[in-house]
């Protein structure tokens, strides 16, 4: 017995150990890194400087991301405004049929999204369904160029997506409390009123999560770019393969991973408010 | 319903799943540009059959999901058990690491262990791929065991123990069994995960070890080709049994 003791011990301690040594450790590490010089030789030198956070703010790549954020921002926006009313549709469906409805939008989640984004692509090309089909619909009198536009490149984000902006928020309505929006009714509150001061609330950590698992995603998706939109749509993603991967500038590449990196503890903050703010979890039980 | 919610609910589904089926529709099209739709038939199926790069990186690719789903799944359960059942310092920082774990998007994964493998000199390949993908796994099975674990009535380990057992066989015949359908599902979505992730393989794979959708990205790269129709069906294909098989594990009603 006293052997299974301490397998039981040492797998409880496995956890935290490789948390620490494979999210915790490599996370702080890119900030070292960030702080160093890079090495002729492709590597890098321990001589600290801020140098490579001065370059952050070069016009080219200050564009590079503010058009990421802004192109992130709008398929985070587009699928919040897409799933939160299916998510609550989806939260009124009789029982019977949810188990299968639900079960199709997991489908989704579990499939490789570079998959789903050549799959948008092949109804986008110029011999692609969608030219087909506007063709055969007179509506156009020779094929269109679809692909290699920013509106692509946003329809492939949202695509791919929105299962992860669907589930969090769907947690959320179907933990939502009925006889609150009820009281609320019989205490006179507008159609308005209640949504604004009691389903957004009570939903508020599966916004934000939702938020957080699109937007984030968002930025570093380079093969979306790559397959949708040419190569003229530089992202934050196919910066950092760039630096990390063919130009070899590490301490660069990570100052620029760090606006990823703090983005992820800035809106984890802000989940954990709404969470705070609506008295429930929605992460924890997707 | 109104009948308007019915419509939205059928519009959403149709924009997640038509052009998928657009293409596994293409992928039985055997005319060469899929321009007319007078032959159909298997033939690019048989093409993927021939292709020994592909093959080698779908090898590859399922090697690593196995081994990685159940090395995260022993080690995420061992954890969700411990973080479930234990209090211990530092407790809700780990925690926190879990969630930061779960949520991190796969380029700041790819980054940090590509940093992180190179500074420990750990060669780019098998090995550091299968960290790699155990890492992202861990927290999903973690979390999934421990949401089914939440809810458990403690007193059944105290009867447990009062009726003689050790810790250890409380655990292994009380806790373990009702977590299994838990395990069951994390082991399937950490397989999945491992068999779909492009972002983070792309960083920390190196030259001689391909894997299943590194070659559909450079597939992919090369242009239109009906191969990754077929390939692109029966992936999708895979998916939807794997996730009809999880959910029927976790006891939802399909």
């Amino acid at each position: 017995m006293r052997l299974s003791e301490a397998m039981l011990t040492a797998g409880r301690g496995l956890l935290p150990v490789w948390l620490l040594l494979f999210t915790l450790v490599p996370l702080l590490m890119v900030l070292a890194v960030s702080l160093l010089t890079r090495d002729e030789t492709g590597f890098i030198t321990p001589e600290v400087t801020l140098e490579n956070y001065r370059r952050l703010f070069d016009p080219f790549y200050l564009k590079v991301f503010t058009d990421s954020m802004a192109m992130a921002g709008l398929a985070t926006l587009l699928c919040l405004g897409l799933a939160y009313p299916f998510a609550y549709l989806l939260s009124r469906v009789g029982l019977a049929w949810r188990g299968v409805l639900l079960t199709l939008v997991i489908v989704p989640f579990w499939t490789n999204s570079l998959i789903r984004i050549y799959a948008i692509r092949s109804l986008l090309a110029a011999k692609g369904a969608m030219n087909s089909l506007l063709l055969a619909l007179g509506l156009i009198d020779e094929p269109v160029r679809l692909l290699y536009s920013g509106w692509a490149v946003g329809l492939g984000l949202v695509y791919v997506l929105l299962p992860f902006m669907i589930l969090p928020l769907y947690s959320s309505f179907e933990k939502l409390d009925r006889r609150l929006i009820e009281a609320a009714a019989d205490l006179y509150a507008g159609r308005w009123a209640i949504f604004r001061h009691v389903i957004v609330p009570l939903t508020a950590p599966g916004i934000a999560a939702g938020c957080l698992l699109v937007f984030l995603p968002a930025l570093g998706l380079f093969y979306v770019t790559d397959v949708l939109g040419g190569s003229r749509n530089l992202m934050i993603g196919a910066l950092l393969k760039d630096q990390f991967l063919e130009a070899r500038d590490w301490p660069f590449g990570s100052a620029a991973s760090l606006i990823v990196i703090v983005g992820l503890f800035l809106l984890m903050g802000v989940y954990r408010w709404a969470q705070r703010w609506a008295g429930t979890g929605a992460v924890d039980d997707v | 319903m109104s009948r308007s919610g019915t419509a939205y609910l059928w519009g959403v589904f149709a924009f997640l799943y038509l052009p998928m089926v657009v293409l596994l529709a293409y992928s039985f099209n055997e005319s060469p540009y899929g321009s007319s739709w007078d032959r159909l038939g298997w033939e690019w199926y048989r093409r993927l059959a021939d292709d020994p790069l592909l093959i080698e990186a779908t090898l590859n690719s399922l090697m690593v999901a196995l081994l990685s789903a159940s090395l995260a799944t022993i080690i995420g359960t061992a954890g969700a058990v411990g973080l479930c059942l234990y209090a211990f310092r530092g407790q809700a920082f780990f925690h926190g690491l879990l969630m930061v774990t779960l949520m991190a998007p796969e380029i700041v994964m790819g980054v940090s262990l590509l940093v992180l493998f190179l500074a420990l000199k750990i060669p780019l390949g098998f090995g550091s791929l299968l960290l790699a993908h155990i890492t992202f796994c861990l927290p999903f099975v973690a979390v999934t065991v421990f949401s089914r674990l939440k809810d458990f009535d403690s007193r059944l380990i105290e009867s447990a123990r009062d009726l003689g057992a050790s810790e250890a066989q409380a655990i292994g015949h009380v806790v373990l069994p009702l977590a299994l359908p838990a395990i069951g599902a994390g082991w399937l979505l950490s397989f999945t995960l491992s068999l779909d992730d492009v972002v983070v393989s792309f960083f920390v794979t190196g030259p001689d070890f391909e894997v299943l959708p590194l070659r559909i990205y450079s597939m992919v790269r090369m242009g239109i080709k009906p191969e990754v129709n077929a390939l692109a069906t029966l992936l999708f294909g895979l998916s939807m049994a794997l996730v009809i098989l999880s959910q029927r594990l976790l006891g939802r009603k399909l």
